[in-house]
């Protein structure tokens, strides 16, 4: 993507999203802490990779940057517009913003009806936004998406368990693609499905991209995934963005001691490479996002932490073009 | 490989599920061997019949699958004419097996050190109360999991997923079994989880030399850990060899359409992934040719009619395929 057209689609400045639990009321009120002061932003026409372990919050920041889940605290802005800002108590409408960005969810079956036929689920995205007058049009529309997403116009009338994984996510990526959105968060779109399938559905998901100019939000744990697809990554780590680079540069020169560790880690399709390369292995588990370690989140299990990581939380700062971290070793280096 | 150094057999095993709607042969003729001390990796997707495979050698196939033919030897023992008892001696001590997710095969309202002195205690009848304890601290601490001693006291629920994990690999290896069968190890782990895991169990088996078959669809997985690899589709072993031979050299077209749609890591430049077209096959309804010729590219005329027998390709490489006939079939005029 050339320099000029890269125009801010979305942007996202301390986002936070707390979950509250359960516990004892006359102590102090718990909260998970799914999402901690997240910033980041989106440009035009490019796919953003989030990648993470579980629990990390990368869902929590998906559906928070969408408003399924109401944030905590934060500001958003959609194509210049404040859709949500905690200080000046804006929170808008969703609806209109509904038919710009759009979701595919993770489990394909769990997200579609099962008492809806395919024609029915995609059409309720039409009927919502009122985009069919006639009922010819919707019939056209609903067929004209069934074809661009690979599958047969008689299919319309099946219901979705008639339909094998790789097919369910094509239908919940047709109603994604109903309202003709110009955003579309993708929370794991293909972990659900067979190694064979995976590459269809990516594939697909490019096409559409470049037929259609969306920006995806693309959200995995599969980093051979995610760089594959995406322009930029953002690694997260319990709740906190730790490293944000162009793809290639995040793959070749990490520069948080996690994203070292996790892309050392990744499994190679190759023998040799792969019993030569030196891992890293990290000590013990996440934490509990619960009571999430003072400090640097990662200082925990991280084999290069000081006093300072344990006391002061690094924030995310620029140290190549482009190159976000958020580490205080990286600040002593320069 | 001679063959009294194998330690297990597997000669054309079928194994199949008779459902209401029909036979699902789950496993359709596989055969293969496997020598002391060596890992053999069985990669597959969902539906191929590698689990149904595993389940079959250590006895706890469940209705309505039965096998229906074959035979697996153990130690030049056929373990098809085991009885239920002999099964039960054999199973745990010599052959145990780990299952995706630890959590379904912990059981919730015992401690940890409960199930793993159990498990000794079940298959010695002569060792003691305390013996047992000492030897399962030891296993927990060989398995690199800390506080041993107070994690024995501990229930499945306090572990977290990687410890569960940990504790089932101790459980699993508490007899000192010569076969270990991972169903997807660490299919259900976070990659920074899984590299522990792995080099645990690779570690494990230098030090205990225990055969491990490993089971996964993940191809980067068995490319670390194993020394052979069999690609399964739909029930049947479509290529067998040396793990570099399977991913340096690969015969069958589906191995190497495999290999070229999945995203790689460590790939510079940002090609296109070229697909694996179509879906698996309906077991329900298989193919009366080839099952991988309906999504082949290179598919002929006679992988439609006729299932492909295999061909030996290389030292200790197998491959089912016509492709490697091909010469053959054009001088007798078929294509």
């Amino acid at each position: 993507m050339s320099e000029q057209t890269r125009k801010k689609l979305l942007e996202v400045e301390k986002l936070r999203k707390y979950f509250p639990v359960k516990g004892n009321k006359l102590l102090e009120k718990k909260y998970v802490q799914a999402v901690e002061s997240v910033s980041l932003s989106i440009y035009k026409g490019e796919t953003l990779g989030l990648v993470g372990e579980s629990g990390c919050g990368k869902t929590t920041l998906g559906r928070t940057i969408i408003r399924l889940y109401e944030p905590t605290s934060g500001r958003i802005v959609y194509d210049g517009t404040p859709i949500y800002d905690s200080e000046k108590n804006i929170s808008v409408k969703m609806l209109p913003y509904r038919r710009k960005m759009q979701i595919i969810f993770q489990d394909p079956s769990g997200s579609l009806d099962p008492r809806m036929t395919v024609g029915e689920i995609i059409g309720e995205a039409l009927d919502i936004h009122g985009l069919t007058p006639s009922k010819k049009e919707r019939t056209d529309r609903i067929r004209h998406l069934l074809e661009e997403v690979g599958l047969n116009t008689e299919h319309a009338n099946r219901f979705p368990h008639e339909f094998s994984g790789g097919q369910q996510q094509r239908v919940g990526i047709a109603r994604a693609l109903a309202v003709d959105p110009e955003f579309i968060v993708c929370d794991e779109p293909i972990s659900a499905l067979d190694v064979s399938i995976q590459s269809q559905v990516v594939n697909m998901l490019e096409d559409l991209q470049a037929n259609k100019g969306l920006t995806y939000l693309f959200i995995a744990h599969d980093v051979s995934v995610v760089r594959h697809i995406s322009n930029r990554i953002g690694v997260m780590y319990l709740g906190c963005l730790v490293e944000l680079a162009e793809s290639h540069e995040l793959c070749n020169h990490p520069i948080h001691p996690y994203t070292k560790t996790l892309l050392s880690a990744v499994p190679l399709p190759d023998p040799i490479k792969s019993r030569a390369r030196q891992r890293i292995l990290l000590e013990g588990d996440i934490p509990s996002p619960i009571n999430p370690p003072s400090g640097c989140r990662f200082h925990t299990r991280c084999p290069y932490a000081t006093d300072r990581c344990r006391q002061e939380m690094p924030v995310l700062k620029e140290y190549g073009p482009g190159h976000f971290g958020a580490c205080h070793l990286l600040e002593q280096n320069g | 490989m001679e063959e009294n150094k194998l330690l297990l057999k597997v000669k054309d095993l079928k194994v199949s599920f008779f459902t209401p709607a029909g036979e699902v042969k789950a496993v359709d003729g596989i055969s293969y061997a496997l020598g002391y001390n060596e890992v053999m990796g069985i990669v597959g997707e969902s539906g191929s019949g590698k689990s149904v495979e595993a389940y079959s050698i250590i006895g706890l196939l469940q209705n309505p699958g039965r096998v229906i033919g074959g035979s697996i030897e153990f130690e030049g023992e056929n373990l098809l004419e085991y009885t239920p008892e002999q099964m039960r001696q054999f199973r745990g001590n010599k052959v145990s097996m780990i299952f995706q997710n630890p959590m379904t095969c912990l059981n919730p309202v015992y401690t940890i050190g409960n199930q793993l002195t159990e498990a000794l205690t079940c298959h010695d009848k002569t060792i003691s109360k305390e013996e047992a304890r000492k030897k399962a601290i030891e296993m927990l601490e060989l398995v690199g999991i800390n506080n041993a001693e107070k994690r024995m006291n501990q229930y499945p629920h306090e572990f977290s997923g990687g410890m569960r994990q940990r504790a089932m690999i101790a459980m699993a290896l508490i007899c000192s079994p010569k076969l270990l069968i991972a169903d997807e190890p660490t299919t259900a782990l976070d990659v920074t989880i899984q590299a522990q895991i792995l080099e645990l169990m690779k570690d494990l088996q230098r030090k205990e030399n225990t055969s491990i078959i490993f089971i996964t669809h993940n191809l980067g997985v068995v490319a670390d850990i194993c020394d052979r690899i069999s690609v399964m589709y739909a029930g049947r072993i479509v290529e067998q060899g040396k793990v570099n031979d399977i991913f340096y050299d690969p015969q069958h077209p589906y191995t190497r359409r495999l290999l070229q749609s999945i995203p790689r890591l460590d790939e510079e430049d940002d090609e296109r992934l070229i697909p694996i077209e179509g879906t698996p096959i309906d077991l329900l309804n298989p193919p009366q040719g080839c099952n991988f010729g309906p999504r082949c590219t290179e598919c002929m005329k006679i992988c439609l009619r006729q299932k492909p027998p295999l061909a030996q390709v290389g030292e200790g490489h197998i491959s089912a395929c016509w492709l490697h006939f091909k010469d053959a079939l054009e001088k007798e005029g078929e294509k």
